[in-house]
């Protein structure tokens, strides 16, 4: 068994009465797609903000790479190697696709104060970058402006923006969301190919997607963590169907 | 439609054309009315820097303007009148050698845009513009009432500083050293752009969230921004000064404040040359208009009405073609 590269231990969130998070333990190991599903208000995207620094926890811990990081902040945990999806697809609209990527880029190599270092004339940075675009299945739109791209190209564009960051987790929140059953297929083929790049923990309604990807599924309700195993033990845990699942598993 | 690059090199071509052929003519007037619109343009390029590229629409930035004009006004006096400007803790004289002034300007604006901006740039939207506002209301009313250096009149200091191998009272020579500043601060501004610090700027205007899970902390960027941006105000407050060789409270107040942002609205906002065709427009109209109307500012407002609904690039924006990303 690998060493967790990315752990929550124990946390917990309220907000008012609201209990958001209940005393919530999750690990990441690396080569893995860890899937995180639960009904609406579960809980999974107050998890996922105190993974990646948006919230801080009222007690418990986050642990990257065996190094605590609950104090710090979005972007030093940006650096450390966290490449995150939004679940409303977010990229600077008015850049062009390689620009947006290009901006990751810029924020790995902790480039923001290079006054007077090019970028777009920069090779060390567009060669890279217009491979990370091929990757996502974007090649060819480099030059299009992001607010041109369909709501599926903007997910990849996402994907592209997540690999220029050398990540060493993927925190991917809905990343199927509004891609229609041929977009789904083909994201989810991307995904499958990432967990070698580094492991994914995925937060996803679409649980076709969920099954054909997850090596392990955690599953969440009421604040609380209610189960985490394999395919096959949540396909047939009863407290999962009860609170989840239903009719989606039969 | 022409392109943007074509565009600019007319642009800063006329301005340098118009003032010799006054020298020629012998109109000192025009020159020095191109000088005024050289200077006002240099501040608004540093604006641009930060409404411009960062979306940090600062309120303020008459603070910068006339910090840098001070400094030149209360060392110049001190110079002319002999007094030192401090004794203690080492004795320091007042100087008039542009080469000292302007780097100190510089600094001292840059120096005053750390102090406000590190506190604006907590809030945005319109907290910031009214933050913004706020401090430079409050070195305003310091100047106004602080007697030492003039207080309400202003301080007058009679002459130019001084150049070497230049006669700065000369209006042609004048007008060369803010061109020769403008033509800097320019391609300052276009590095800057073109830089990775620029596309983290223009990042963080349009999805702070974003840059900051991208690892760039999108407060640091802006804050340089603005410093950088009240530098370059500062010392075109510093040129508007020697300009007068006089300095007042008005050039601390809101008005100026005001006016650099509708310089950079009409030019076209976070274009290159957006301030010098910004500048150049709002004087040569007031010029104008001025001599047709004494109501011209109605006139004038319904102008930047016009090019506030009709043309968002503002003159640029109207004239060029869209630039693309290249």
């Amino acid at each position: 068994m690998t060493e967790p590269i990315l752990e929550a231990r124990g946390l917990c969130k309220t907000f008012g009465a609201l209990v958001a998070s209940d005393a919530v333990s999750l690990d990441l190991r690396n080569r893995e797609i860890h899937a995180l599903i639960g009904p609406n208000g579960a809980g999974k995207s107050t998890l996922i903000k105190q993974l990646s620094g948006d919230l801080r926890p009222d007690s418990g811990q986050v642990l990257f790479d065996g190094h605590d990081v609950t104090a710090l902040h979005v972007a030093g945990r940006a650096r450390l190697g966290l490449a995150r999806s939004f679940q409303v697809s977010s990229v600077a609209s008015e850049f062009t696709v390689l620009q947006n990527v290009l901006l990751a880029l810029v924020g790995r190599e902790r480039g923001a104060f290079g006054l007077f270092r090019r970028v777009l004339s920069d090779t060390r940075l567009t060669e890279p970058a217009r491979g990370h675009i091929a990757r996502a299945g974007l090649a060819g739109r480099e030059r299009d402006r992001a607010a041109d791209l369909s709501h599926g190209e903007r997910r990849r564009l996402e994907i592209a923006m997540a690999l220029a960051q050398a990540p060493r987790v993927f925190l991917l929140d809905e990343p199927m969301a509004g891609l229609g059953l041929e977009g789904s297929g083909e994201m989810t083929a991307l995904l499958d190919a990432l967990r070698h790049e580094a492991p994914i923990l995925l937060v996803e309604h679409d649980m076709d997607a969920v099954f054909a990807l997850a090596d392990r599924i955690s599953v969440m309700a009421g604040g609380r963590l209610i189960a985490t195993g394999t395919v096959d033990e949540i396909r047939a845990d009863p407290e999962v169907r009860r609170a989840y699942l239903g009719e989606a598993v039969s | 439609m022409i392109r943007e690059r074509y565009l600019n090199l007319a642009l800063l071509a006329a301005l340098l054309a118009v003032p010799v052929l006054a020298q020629v003519q012998g109109a000192p007037f025009t020159i020095t009315l191109a000088t005024k619109i050289a200077i006002f343009a240099l501040a608004a390029v540093g604006l641009n820097l930060a409404l411009g590229l960062g979306g940090l629409v600062s309120f303020g930035h008459a603070a910068f303007f006339g910090v840098g004009g001070y400094v030149i006004g209360i060392l110049a006096s001190h110079a002319r009148n002999y007094e030192p400007f401090l004794t203690w803790p080492v004795e320091v004289a007042g100087t008039t050698q542009m080469l000292v002034l302007w780097p100190l300007a510089v600094l001292v604006a840059a120096l005053v845009a750390a102090a406000i901006g590190a506190l604006s740039l907590r809030t945005s939207g319109i907290f910031f513009i009214m933050i913004t506002l706020a401090f430079a209301q409050m070195l305003y009313y310091f100047a106004v009432s602080w007697p030492t250096y003039g207080g309400e009149d202003g301080l007058p200091f009679y002459l130019r500083g001084d150049f070497p191998g230049l006669n700065t009272m000369d209006p042609i020579s004048f007008f060369g050293l803010c061109y020769a500043l403008l033509l800097v601060a320019l391609w300052l501004f276009h590095r800057l752009h073109r830089a990775r610090f620029g596309l983290a700027l223009e990042g963080a205007r349009q999805n702070p969230e974003r840059v900051q899970a991208l690892g760039i902390r999108p407060f640091q960027v802006r804050l340089l921004a603005f410093i950088l941006s009240g530098a370059i105000t500062g010392l075109a407050g510093a040129l508007y000064a020697d300009l007068n060789r006089f300095v007042s409270p008005a050039m601390l107040g809101w008005q100026t404040s005001g006016e650099l942002i509708v310089l950079i609205i009409l030019g076209g906002v976070g274009r290159l040359c957006g301030p010098v065709a910004g500048a150049g427009l709002f004087f040569l109209l007031e010029h104008w208009l001025g001599g047709l109307s004494e109501f011209w500012q109605f006139w004038f407002g319904l102008i930047l009405l016009c090019v506030v609904l009709f043309a968002r690039g503002g003159l640029i924006g109207a004239l060029a073609k869209d630039q693309t990303h290249d």
